[in-house]
């Protein structure tokens, strides 16, 4: 059957808009790639995170909120129509503090994002150490951390079940997925896209680009020059231990299986997802310092993966100018945003255009010429 | 469910399994001698509790983790015996403070 729309990319952000798009009766063709490619959506952490987001950009701290509040719902939905437990909990989330230093700077880096968005009350507040140890009675903070921020909103979920259920959510409302269909060309015929795989030619009216680091070179086809660079993220697992940390926070959260999660690293290899002793070494110091007990608990992985990092680090949404219904959408926050990508965007995406607030979005934003 | 085909003689030392002596060989690994006990099974799961006993007895399944000598999840597969070694069966997961 000839799609509606074809969105090319079967990670989490492409899944989410996939799926969003089935819903609005949309005939949808999902293209995945290639065991080979850099998948990002395999890699992820699992936060569903809102503090400490957006400075310098209110509308993503919008965004980010808008989603977290579509969150429980789309958790509800997607979970009644595929049986997949997402593990999703929403019962706030910490930024542990070290030394008076690291207390302060957080609560000042805090207040800055507050103060720019300039609402009514914060929704994060600066616990003490005190208060932090009655909120996690089974742990044995370290001797230098004095508190951490609490944010109501933050929350986290397993993110390969979330993909795994997006996937099915999307066949279920009556959406093909093809796997290993890596997209080598995209020639646009009258109002049509043209997709020229690997011994196969797809066509259909509509695209999204949703291939992360595989999108700049066919979002170029389409008119839409998008700067993105990979930024390598290295995450350690441990083996399954008695529930002792209720709360995720960042860089540290307990799965509902048991395992510790720890993370993550940020450097800039290239396209590179070896792991590091290095890294491994930084994690485990750091962890230690917040929870010295760790120390004696067995690592069982560490693996690597690549953000998918634009030149400010906020996503892109656009639609091309020069090729109506060609659309791209790239972030590194694809769990957090899958709720906004399913409902409003894909809603936009099937109405035929993206809203006036999504504009900030748009990669326009990088053309502004650099003061001398 | 297991014997040895062999008697090992001198090179006999002994082991505590949940407290219980156990004759046991120098070279033979723990897992070994766990799948030579009446109650083969070395640990339960964190997920399930089912009872596990060693399987691939080289190092990749993970099934034979046990306590010894107070640490635990160590892989009896890849850990040889030694004179008075302490072995305990582990029940579930791990807790953080032990």
């Amino acid at each position: 059957m000839r799609p509606d729309i074809i969105v090319i990319g079967g990670g989490t952000v492409g899944a989410a808009i996939a799926y969003g798009l089935a819903k609005q009766r949309q005939q949808v063709l999902l293209l995945d790639g290639d065991d080979g490619d850099f998948r990002a959506a395999r890699a992820n952490f699992g936060l569903v995170w809102l503090q400490g987001k957006g400075l310098g950009m209110p509308a993503y701290q919008v965004l980010t909120r808008d989603s977290i509040a579509l969150w429980r719902g789309f958790t509800n939905e997607i979970e009644a129509e595929t049986k997949i437990d997402l593990a999703y909990e929403q019962n706030g989330g910490l930024a542990f503090c070290l030394g008076e230093e690291g207390f302060e700077k957080r609560r000042h880096d805090l207040m800055r994002l507050h103060n720019q968005r300039g609402e009514r009350a914060p929704d994060w507040a600066m616990l003490d150490r005190s208060a932090l140890e009655r909120l996690l009675p089974k742990v044995a903070l370290g001797p230098n951390v004095t508190g951490a921020s609490f944010g109501r909103h933050d929350g986290h979920a397993n993110p390969l079940r979330l993909l795994a259920a997006l996937h099915e959510a999307l066949l279920r409302h009556g959406g093909g997925i093809r796997h290993r269909a890596r997209v080598e060309r995209i020639e646009p015929v009258g109002r049509d896209f043209r997709l020229i795989l690997d011994g196969e030619t797809l066509v259909a009216p509509r695209i999204v680009i949703a291939a992360g680091l595989g999108s700049p070179a066919l979002a170029r086809q389409v008119g839409l020059v998008v700067p993105l660079r990979p930024e390598r993220g290295q995450v350690l697992v441990t083996e399954r231990l008695e529930p002792f940390l209720p709360l995720p926070a960042s860089g540290l959260r307990q799965t509902g299986e048991g395992t510790v999660m720890i993370g993550a690293t940020k450097d800039n290899p290239g396209f590179d997802v070896s792991t590091t002793a290095e890294a491994a070494a930084g994690l485990s110091r750091k962890t230690i310092e917040i929870v010295p007990a760790l120390a004696q608990v067995r690592l069982v992985r560490q693996w690597a993966g690549l953000r998918i990092m634009t030149p400010d680090g906020h996503p892109i949404y656009a639609q091309s100018q020069s090729h109506p219904g060609a659309f791209v959408a790239l972030c590194h926050s694809g769990v957090t945003l899958a709720a906004f990508h399913a409902e409003t965007l894909a809603g936009a995406i099937a109405a035929g255009g993206l809203p006036e607030n999504l504009s900030p979005f748009h990669q326009r934003r990088f053309d502004v010429p650099q003061a001398a | 469910m297991f014997r040895k085909l062999h008697d090992p003689g001198a090179q006999t030392v002994t082991i505590f399994i949940d407290g219980r002596p156990v004759p046991a060989e120098l070279g033979e690994s723990v897992a070994a001698v766990l799948l030579r006990q009446p109650e083969a099974w070395c640990r339960t799961t964190p997920i399930s509790e089912s009872p596990r006993a060693p399987y691939c007895m080289m190092g990749v399944c993970f099934e034979c983790l046990v306590e010894v000598d107070g640490l635990a999840s160590v892989q009896g597969c890849l850990t040889p015996v030694r004179n008075g070694m302490r072995v305990a069966r582990q029940q579930g997961p791990r807790s953080l403070s032990a």
